[in-house]
């Protein structure tokens, strides 16, 4: 391994760890919201967090890019009011992960939300507990496991992210060549192929350890009935 | 008046009625099973909204749908030991017991802490896990949670049900102890007229 390798590694880790981190309050409040109320618009609610699943990845990537580009939106709110631009940079390459990443988290954090049974909430009202303070005491801590498999599989979707990132996030070494941009590279470089068979290697190894622990965690919190996938 | 309820709920396709006005100190609810004792219940409870009625326990009403009012669960002080126990499986006995407590605090008590776990003979289960008690020794427990809540009344569903005689003879005659000692209304849901004769001051049937 080169260090320039390393930093590719070191790179996918960052981009994937912020992912993670940025969309786990959201995936998990999308999937309460999901598991546990009845509402106008729930149907049209899932089939915009599922998208980003079904969705041709290219065109998630443009999407953000109309969104959260200089001359979007967002992007153009984030720039002028913090000075954030999230194009080209690795941060960019975050969110896009992070967006790729939600389905799946919200999938398997929604699961363990309905896995709760709602009788206990019920008990802790009639003992005195206010509905966020019954869910701060119940509903969190019981679906824990569902947050840590959620996460485990967000982390592991964040490390294979490739063409939302390439759209929204460009090519850039250094900034925003992940594992997999940085295999696909390779592969497009002429004697590349060893640096491409280590990298490969080593996606190969840290997606499979997150999957295996997220589906462990899964399998432990609900007595092996469910699955994510 | 202890209880004073008429109301009409719909827990699911029927609605169910019911009327009760008791003064007695212990008042049961009998009916067969899947007549909606339970609903009635969780009605006084606050945990399902009546379509219909009002709702006052020992003076202080909780729900009146022509008048608006809705007290939320966590406000009604009920003590409520439900027939499937509901302990919380991520805290063992001990700390299903606390909850309840800190819930509790500034409230006055109603029964101190030693004198719940030595009546309901739980000294031994307060470290297990609730998924590690029997039948008998999870609805003692729910009891105990329920009395510690400092509760402005008690609601028992179906205490007896399901218990061997010599189990159900002891808990009946706790029941009783508490009914003498305790100064708070008690309503006991129960499918069998016989398990509450000698408990309940006032019998009101369902259905």
């Amino acid at each position: 391994m080169t260090s320039a390798e390393w930093a590719i590694v070191m790179l996918s880790l960052r981009v994937s760890f912020v992912a993670v981190l940025v969309s786990l309050p959201i995936a998990y409040a999308l999937a309460w919201l999901l598991a546990r109320r009845r509402f106008p618009g729930m149907i049209v609610l899932d089939a915009l967090v599922h998208l980003p699943l079904v969705l041709p990845p290219v065109v998630t990537g443009w999407l953000l890019l109309i969104a959260f580009g200089r001359g979007g939106e967002i992007g153009a709110w984030l720039y002028e009011n913090f000075g954030i631009t999230l194009v080209f940079n690795w941060t960019g390459a975050a969110l896009a992960a992070a967006v790729m990443a939600l389905p799946l988290m919200v999938r398997a954090m929604r699961l363990s939300i309905e896995a709760v049974d709602r009788r206990l909430v019920g008990a802790a009202r009639t003992l005195g507990a206010s509905s966020w303070k019954a869910f701060l005491t119940v509903t969190l801590p019981l679906s824990i496991p569902g947050i840590a498999a959620g996460a485990m599989l967000g982390f592991a979707r964040s490390l294979g992210e490739f063409g939302a990132t390439i759209t929204f996030a460009a090519n850039i070494a250094g900034e925003t060549r992940t594992l997999p941009l940085a295999i696909y590279t390779g592969l497009q470089t002429p004697g590349g192929e060893d640096a491409v068979t280590r990298l490969a290697i080593i996606s190969i190894i840290l997606s499979l350890g997150a999957l295996v622990l997220s589906e462990w965690l899964v399998r432990r919190a609900q007595g092996g009935r469910a699955h994510v996938l | 008046m202890s209880f004073e309820v008429e109301i009409t709920v719909q827990p699911g396709e029927r609605e169910i009625s019911g009327r009760i006005s008791s003064d007695a100190r212990l008042t049961a609810l009998v009916g067969a099973s899947g007549i909606g004792k339970t609903s009635v219940l969780n009605a006084i409870a606050g945990l399902l909204r009546p379509i219909s009625g009002s709702i006052s326990v020992a003076g202080r009403v909780l729900f009146d749908a022509e008048r608006g009012i809705d007290i939320p669960p966590e406000k009604r002080h009920a003590g409520y030991a439900f027939q499937d126990a509901r302990l919380f499986p991520h805290r063992r006995v001990a700390a299903n017991l606390d909850y309840a407590e800190k819930l509790a605090k500034g409230r006055k008590p109603i029964i101190a802490r030693a004198e719940v776990v030595r009546l309901l003979d739980i000294d031994g289960l307060l470290v297990r896990w609730p998924d590690t008690l029997s039948g008998g020794e999870v609805r003692r427990v729910a009891i105990a949670r329920a009395l510690l809540s400092a509760p402005d009344f008690l609601l028992l569903d179906e205490p007896l049900a399901a218990l061997d005689p010599e189990r159900a003879e002891r808990l009946s005659t706790l029941i009783e102890r508490l009914r003498d000692r305790l100064e708070i209304p008690m309503m006991l849901v129960s499918h069998s007229e016989r398990d509450v004769a000698r408990l309940a001051s006032k019998t009101v049937r369902m259905g």
